[in-house]
């Protein structure tokens, strides 16, 4: 084991809160076609509050903090948060669009000891970046800002959201990273909007999208172990937990709302009512959350994919039911082994569309049975 | 520079670092090149006493050899290598006079922690 891997298992067994998103504001200078959050300012957590939540989360034993938004420099007291993050001896990490990092926000940043920024790009191409976040010129801009952070060594990691309009560009954003000394990251996942609209998730890559993407060995390694049918789930499999939103980690939006993962939306407390320590403790919806074993799913549980997909809770609370499948990951977990999930068989069955088998040869995974969906 | 030369550093904690306590082990991330380590008990002592303007031998002498059932001899080796050993990460700046260095938290300790009193393990 991994000494990261033992310093989680350590806090998962100390219900130690490990890791915190914390969204400073959810005002934006981008208007990103698939954003899930609203831009409009309802009354964020002020520089004393956000202060104080930072010292609270320090007592309670974060050591991973990653502030995001929004866009982190709509803040003006942004580097100040940072400042007094660092001084409480967080690691740092900074998600931006990096359109208003210039030398001296980049100087203070690598001054400030963060870690890593992370700086979302779309395309290597201006036209379908700046369609996508609706600011012209905003690519150009977004490649001046890591190229400043980089001058100044700082760590940049490019995050890559693929949907419809710029799956193609793909390969043009990881040269784009090479050429910029930067790690690259793809996320093929469309989130509904924080207050349940799914109509952004229309968005998102297909099926066949999903399956150039999985047989892309320059992004999952080896295909052929990625795409392995899954080994039949032991004990520690069904006794496990399915990820580490509300066991070692949490979100807390810029009006001091507690998730359990900025992708959960299940409200569980408010840190302008409630000590963190208090809600990470006794919340009841945080409580229920860690209550739920992968043997508890009532569907997942009996699924092929059980030990390996990467079904995740929150999607699945947004699809309405916490303990339920998530649609989007049978769908890569499908898409990766071309074998069914147990939701989409339970599916089939429901609209009694005829026989389904389970598991597919490899030449016929390109295309789902019609009558899954 | 020798053990012996070490022992009348100063030593004081490097800002480029993050850190917490965790079930009783200092966690510490280098913020340069993302290595992480963990410090035992002992090391952590040394690590939280480190304010640049206590010499290494002095930490030795009253928050060690006061704490932990160790010898004056034993414990002074065992700080000397873990300070060269922390230097040479860039979590611990060495020198011959009182270090100037940022002020941050002695005791950046969640409510987790548990005292004990194992030998020194040092860096792991």
């Amino acid at each position: 084991m991994s000494l990261m891997a033992a310093m989680n298992q350590r806090a998962l067994d100390l219900g130690v809160p490990l890791s915190v998103h914390l969204d400073v504001t959810y005002r934006c200078n981008e208007r990103c076609v698939h954003c899930y959050l609203d831009h409009d300012d309802h009354g964020e957590m002020t520089t004393a509050e956000i202060k104080n939540v930072l010292a609270q989360l320090s007592e309670a034993g974060v050591f991973f903090l990653t502030i995001s938004g929004g866009e982190v420099l709509m803040r003006r007291d942004l580097f100040e948060i940072i400042e007094y993050a660092r001084g409480l001896l967080f690691d740092v990490k900074l998600k931006t669009n990096a359109v208003m990092v210039r030398e001296a926000e980049a100087r203070r940043l690598r001054e400030l000891g963060v870690d890593q920024v992370q700086v979302s790009v779309y395309s290597h191409r201006p036209e379908v970046h700046d369609a996508i976040t609706k600011l012209p010129g905003s690519l150009r801009r977004s490649i001046e800002g890591i190229r400043f952070l980089r001058a100044q060594g700082l760590k940049v990691m490019i995050a890559n959201v693929l949907m419809a309009s710029n799956f193609s560009d793909y390969e043009g954003v990881q040269e784009l990273a090479r050429e910029l000394g930067v790690t690259y990251t793809l996320d093929p996942t469309i989130t509904p909007k924080m207050d349940g609209d799914r109509s952004i998730v229309s968005l998102g890559v297909g099926a066949p999208a999903l399956d150039r993407i999985f047989h892309d060995s320059t992004l999952v390694g080896d295909v052929e172990s990625f795409c392995a049918p899954p080994p039949a789930p032991g004990e520690d499999i069904m006794e496990g937990y399915p990820c580490s939103a509300g066991h070692t980690a949490c979100y807390i939006s810029p009006y001091g709302d507690v998730y359990p993962c900025v992708a959960f939306p299940l409200p569980s407390g408010n840190v302008r009512q409630q000590r963190f320590i208090d809600i990470w403790q006794g919340s009841p919806q945080l409580n229920e959350v860690r209550s739920i074993r992968a043997k508890d799913l009532p569907t997942c549980s009996s699924c092929a994919h059980v030990g390996t997909c990467t079904r995740c809770p929150g999607l699945a609370y947004m699809e309405g039911n916490m303990r339920g499948p998530s649609t989007a990951d049978c769908q890569k977990s499908f898409t990766r082994t071309g074998i069914a999930s147990a939701n989409m068989l339970k599916k089939a069955q429901e609209r009694s569309v005829g026989p389904l088998i389970q598991i597919q040869g490899l030449a016929d995974r390109n295309s789902m049975p019609a009558h899954i969906s | 520079m020798t053990n012996s030369q070490i022992s009348a550093k100063y030593i004081a904690r490097s800002s480029a670092i993050a850190a917490r306590m965790l079930g009783g082990e200092m966690m510490i991330m280098s913020v340069k090149d993302s290595t992480f380590f963990t410090l035992d008990p002992v090391a952590t002592a040394i690590w939280q006493a480190a304010d640049g303007c206590t010499s290494l031998s002095e930490i030795v002498a009253t928050r060690i050899c006061t704490e932990f059932d160790v010898s004056q001899e034993t414990a002074m080796a065992d700080a000397e290598q873990l300070a060269e050993e922390l230097a040479a990460h860039g979590i611990l700046l060495i020198s011959d006079q009182p270090v100037a260095e940022r002020p941050i938290p002695s005791h950046p300790t969640s409510s987790y922690s548990i005292a004990n009193s194992q030998p020194p393990r040092g860096i792991q």
